[in-house]
């Protein structure tokens, strides 16, 4: 941290850190030093000069000037008192003191200043112009701004730039008739506006607030609650602000006030009428309401007729990243010990198998290596398959808070994503060429000399197979393949290698390939060759979709091993179990996602429990799960709404959704954190994890516990990752795994000093190209992807009005050159077609994406990418090649 | 017809002059400047300021910052000579106010209007560092000062002839 330095305030003797300015050094001493336009989180501005203080005679801004060794502050002599109030009682002059229906009423920041200096009133009055008359904006469905309130402190403006990169607001005009604007005064959502509400988080007056908490309760009626984000990996903590047993509005966040659209504007679906209420059963060719009792009832003598005719595997069930870690571990249970099979999977297998396959192949563990708060000291940060902006924001924003601190940032994606805007490095490769740029990229680390000798050499084996392979992969072999310009892989290649901490973040771009497995390898070969394991600010880094993603493969709703990562097929681990369960336990490995719909159709699988999912629209050649569907002679879904999986069930049970219930969820970090049950569910709806105990126990098998605290004893004392975490230890905050008992501190990062697996091993890998390839038929290649406004199959994000009016249909993107070749227009309705199918779309023309290639969203049922992809499968992870298949597209009949 | 002719050359135009700039951020005011004295009317277009954010890489909204700062910037069509009259403290004393009643009358047009001809735009402006010779005025870059209201009609149809 450097030097420190001494300085007295106030007659008291502090010492702070060179650098830290003097409101932070008074306030370590306790000294509280009164300003507005400060927030801690952003770079000081010196604007509303409430903060002065004296040194030496002379007025500094405590929040602009740092403290130096031997300095003398005085922070509260008469002559600061005097000029305080008079910049107070400026700032004053053109408010409007409508405290008495504000929203920020008892959290106003000037308010609360307004008060302690005794200002009743203003007595300087703006000339010619009255600021009043400046109207309130609500030009986008989320963020209300009212420049009256606005005390231009510019707070907004530096998060937008500093926490967002985005710089889309500025000041406009002078004097009072100033105000905060996008340029032009567009609406926010017509510039480059992301709706995150940074701004509106550290705004500290009533000037921008949540459109939708107006005359909904003012801050000391609400009740608060904190728990996690139900979207993304980030797992961001949050608080809900409730009233009347409604989310009002939703604070919190990375570093205390980051949060994306999803989770600050995202949450309304909770309270939507068209939620589950009550339990339905098929009746015909509808649903009739039906009791717990009955529900439940049928539902096990269905499962126990099909498993005394057809045996235990005949039932297969997916489980759900949505879900809590109590319920996933429930679940699996439920399906190992009271069914008997090991049929369990969950949507993870469509986004990450080839991470743990791989990742547990090269280091011995599948998990993300590090953690989301060592990103700013990275050096080099190489993205590769994941539009982070968008899937992970709060990650993309720690990205960005590390290139402005210098680091470099290496893009590799075919589209022009938001972050390769930033990036020193953007290079352009051909879909499904992953392999062959990697192997370049450790060829010119090779060959220049750039790799740690001391880190492979130790710490590494079957280094000379790997090194062999990369020999033959020169910049201009690769450029052959993926179409990056050798001189550009040189140079990027060269900046990573140099790197003295590196970091790899990935997500689906690189794993849904029938490559996946190897693209997973070749990046850790690439990090194990430069030294970039088990350091901070280091590592492999693949970003995890769903917010639970990470714990429900952590609690073993894979059909290939049980709680912790612990081998299936180990006859100790099984005796572990057995001993725990009171049961046998399943050797066979059982079916994977895509394998369950294909027994389904074979008829091999006749019953299904589906829990949190929806796999009509998440997987992977939709009409072929429609059909598996359908063939099902019973099918049983627990869910938060109806949705396209819904239809085809014999019976629907309500589920509580996130804010309904407690558990934890495990972020991509690997952190475990408390979510908490916030509000009643809707009408008789209960938590996944009752739900699951008592169809246990009618299947025979009696599961009780009472609560999920209960459950993480059980996980803790059966999956030692998990050994010693417990809600008494969550209380006061999250915990990394593996935190192995009840004093282990947690691991932000793994492989320190030895790999899970002992030797990190190399693997070599050779290029293969994707299992269809583009030809004259279909000759585009097509790759899908996330946008920022939806979630997932959108269940709860297409229920969010404002969400669903930013991005109301699926659209495909199109390079302008294609478009013109193919006479289509931008807007223009297309077809698109594969082998598999084919959906009619929009078309957005945009060099977002390069020639040859288009993109389509996955969010949409109605217009499913879905219909379109391959099933064909990654042998090794068993992952489909959502990422890459042939298309063809045509305009439609004007 | 014609008028697509027009509005093309402006475009021609305007990105002649953007080119002629560094992309260097403290490059945003002249190539404002420049913007604003290409346009016969004496403004500045939303094309003009995308094209500037554009050109030195700034968001639009710092650009609309600066040109709603400045007074010498305008967002609306003016006409082809501004007259800025000045009402700081010492042209203030030294009789501003009948120098500004004068040219109202003289001109037809009160404080921020344009004469009808489009021809002069009339307003009033803060110290224009002429105190020497207040009270002051400026037609485009041109000084003038003292000047009693008497002076006023001359000046404006000498002005007249040599621009037009
Ligand atoms: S912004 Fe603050 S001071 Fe202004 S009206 Fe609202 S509560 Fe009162
Ligand atoms: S919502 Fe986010 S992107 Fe939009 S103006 Fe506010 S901080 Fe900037
Ligand atoms: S909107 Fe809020 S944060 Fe932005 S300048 Fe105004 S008072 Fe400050
Ligand atoms: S807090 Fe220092 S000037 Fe505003
Ligand atoms: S006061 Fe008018 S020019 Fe200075």
């Amino acid at each position: 941290m450097g030097k420190l330095v001494k300085l007295r305030i106030d007659g008291r003797e502090v010492e702070v850190p060179e650098g830290t300015t003097i409101l932070a050094a008074a306030a370590a001493a306790g000294i509280e030093i009164p300003h507005l336009c400060h927030h801690p989180e952003l770079s000081p501005a010196g604007i509303c000069r409430l903060c002065l203080v004296e040194v030496d005679g002379r007025l500094l801004t405590a929040c602009y000037h740092r403290a130096a060794e031997g300095m003398e502050v005085h922070t509260d002599t008469d002559r600061l008192r005097r000029l305080r109030r008079l910049n107070l009682e400026l700032i004053l002059s053109d408010h409007p003191l409508d405290c008495l229906v504000c929203e920020r009423n008892g959290t106003c920041e000037l308010q609360r200043y307004a008060y302690e200096f005794g200002l009743e009133g203003n007595r300087f009055r703006g000339p010619d112009y009255d600021r009043q008359e400046l109207p309130a904006r609500e030009d986008n469905p989320f963020i209300r701004y009212e420049p009256e309130k606005c005390i231009l402190c510019g707070r907004c403006v530096r998060a937008c730039e500093e926490v967002q990169g985005r710089g889309v607001l500025d000041f406009a005009s002078r004097g009072f008739s100033t105000r905060i604007s996008t340029g032009l005064d567009r609406a926010l959502t017509e510039v480059n506006c992301e709706l995150c509400g940074q701004c509106l988080a550290v705004c500290p007056t009533g000037a921008l607030t949540e459109r939708a908490r107006r005359f909904r309760g003012r801050e000391w009626e609400l009740r608060r609650v904190d728990t996690v984000c139900p979207f993304c990996g980030c797992g961001c903590r949050i608080t809900l602000h409730i009233k009347d047993d409604r989310i009002v509005r939703v604070s919190g966040g990375y570093r205390g006030f980051r949060l994306c659209v999803k989770g600050r504007f995202g949450l309304s679906f909770v309270h939507r009428e068209d939620r589950l209420r009550t339990p339905l059963v098929r009746e015909g060719s509808g649903f009739r309401e039906a009791s717990w009792e009955e529900a439940l009832d049928l539902v096990a003598e269905r499962l126990l007729t099909i498993k005394g005719r057809y045996g235990p595997d005949a039932i297969a069930g997916l489980s759900s990243a949505k879900c809590t870690n109590e319920e996933n571990y429930l679940f699996q249970k439920l399906m190992r010990a009271a069914i008997g099979t090991n049929n369990v999977d969950h949507c993870a297998r469509l986004c990450h198998a080839p991470t743990v396959a791989g990742l547990v192949a090269a280091f011995g563990s599948g998990a993300m290596t590090n953690s989301i708060d060592e990103i700013v000291d990275a050096d080099c940060i190489l993205v590769t398959g994941s539009n982070t902006t968008e899937a992970h924001p709060v990650i993309a924003q720690e990205i960005l808070r590390a290139v402005r601190r210098g680091a470099t940032l290496i893009v590799v994606d075919p589209r022009l994503i938001e972050l390769a805007e930033h990036a020193r490095f953007h290079l352009r490769q051909r879909p499904g060429t992953d392999v062959a740029w990697i192997n370049g990229f450790c060829h010119v680390i090779l060959k220049e000399g750039l790799w740690d000798r001391d880190f492979v050499r130790e710490r590494c084996e079957n280094f000379e197979e790997f090194a062999e392979v990369v020999e033959r992969y020169t910049p201009e072999n690769v450029e052959g393949i993926t179409g990056i310009p050798a001189d550009a892989l040189v140079e990027a290649a060269r900046a990573f290698g140099k790197a003295e901490r590196g970091m790899i973040f990935y997500s689906m771009g690189l794993t849904q390939h029938t490559t996946g497995t190897d693209n997973v390898l070749a990046i850790a070969n690439l990090a194990m060759l430069t030294g970039n394991v088990g350091r901070r600010s280091t590592g492999v880094n693949p970003l995890r979709g769903q917010n639970n993603v990470q714990g429900a493969c952590d609690l073993a709703a894979l059909p290939n091993v049980l709680p912790g990562y612990q081998k299936l097929a180990d006859p100790e681990v099984r005796g572990k179990f057995e001993r725990a369960w009171g049961v046998k336990v399943p050797e066979r490995p059982g079916l994977t996602v895509v394998e369950m719909f294909q027994a389904a159709l074979e008829g091999k699988v006749r019953a299904m429990v589906i829990m949190g999912e929806n796999p009509m629209v998440s997987d992977p050649d939709i009409s072929h799960v429609a059909e598996a569907l359908e063939r099902l002679e019973f099918l049983v879904v627990i869910d938060i709404f109806p949705n396209e999986t819904t239809r085809f069930a014999d019976v629907i049970l309500p589920a509580a959704s996130f804010a309904e219930k407690d558990g934890t969820f495990t972020n991509t970090e690997r952190r475990v954190r408390r979510v908490r049950r916030a509000v009643p569910p809707p009408g008789v709806a209960k938590p996944d994890w009752e739900i699951i105990c008592e169809l246990a126990t009618r299947l025979g098998y009696p599961m009780s516990y009472s609560g999920p605290a209960e459950i993480m004893d059980e996980i803790a004392s059966l999956a030692p990752i998990y050994g010693g975490i417990s809600y008494g230890r969550l209380e006061s905050g999250g915990l990394q795994w593996p935190c192995t008992d009840p004093d282990h501190p947690g691991t932000p990062f793994l492989h320190e000093g030895r790999f899970v697996r002992g030797k990190g091993r190399f693997h070599p890998v050779e290029y293969r190209d994707p299992a269809e390839l583009p030809d004259p038929e279909y000759p585009l290649t097509l790759t899908t992807g996330r946008v920022r406004w939806h979630f997932h199959s959108r269940t709860m994000t297409g229920r969010v009005a404002g969400l669903q009016e930013l991005v109301p249909e699926a659209y495909v993107e199109v390079n302008p050159r294609d478009a013109a070749r193919l006479g289509i227009g931008d807007g223009d309705r297309v077809r698109v077609s594969s082998r598999r199918g084919s959906i009619t779309v929009t078309a957005v023309v945009t060099a977002r994406v390069p020639e040859g290639t288009v993109f389509i969203p996955f969010h949409f049922g109605e217009a499913a990418a879905n219909a379109l992809t391959n099933p064909t499968l990654d042998p090794r992870s068993k992952i489909p090649e959502f990422k890459v298949c042939a298309v063809r597209i045509e305009p439609v009949g004007k | 017809m014609r008028e697509g002719r027009i509005l093309l050359a402006r475009r021609v135009n305007r990105q002649e002059i953007v080119r002629k700039f560094p992309r260097r951020e403290d490059q945003l005011l002249p190539l404002l400047h420049a913007l604003q004295r290409a346009n016969p009317q004496n403004y500045l277009t939303p094309d003009d300021l995308r094209a500037a954010a554009e050109h030195l890489r700034l968001p639009l909204a710092a650009v609309y910052d600066a040109v709603t700062f400045y007074s010498m910037f305008s967002l609306f069509p003016r006409g082809r000579h501004i007259i800025r009259v000045c009402r700081s403290p010492t042209c203030h004393l030294l009789g501003a106010i009948p120098l500004i009643e004068a040219l109202e009358r003289e001109l037809g047009i009160r404080i921020g209007e344009t004469t009808p001809d489009g021809f002069f735009t009339l307003e009033a402006v803060s110290c224009l560092g002429l105190c020497d010779r207040a009270p002051a005025l400026m037609i485009d870059g041109e000084s003038f000062g003292p000047l009693a209201p008497k002076d006023v009609r001359e000046l404006l149809t000498q002005y007249r002839e040599v621009k037009r």
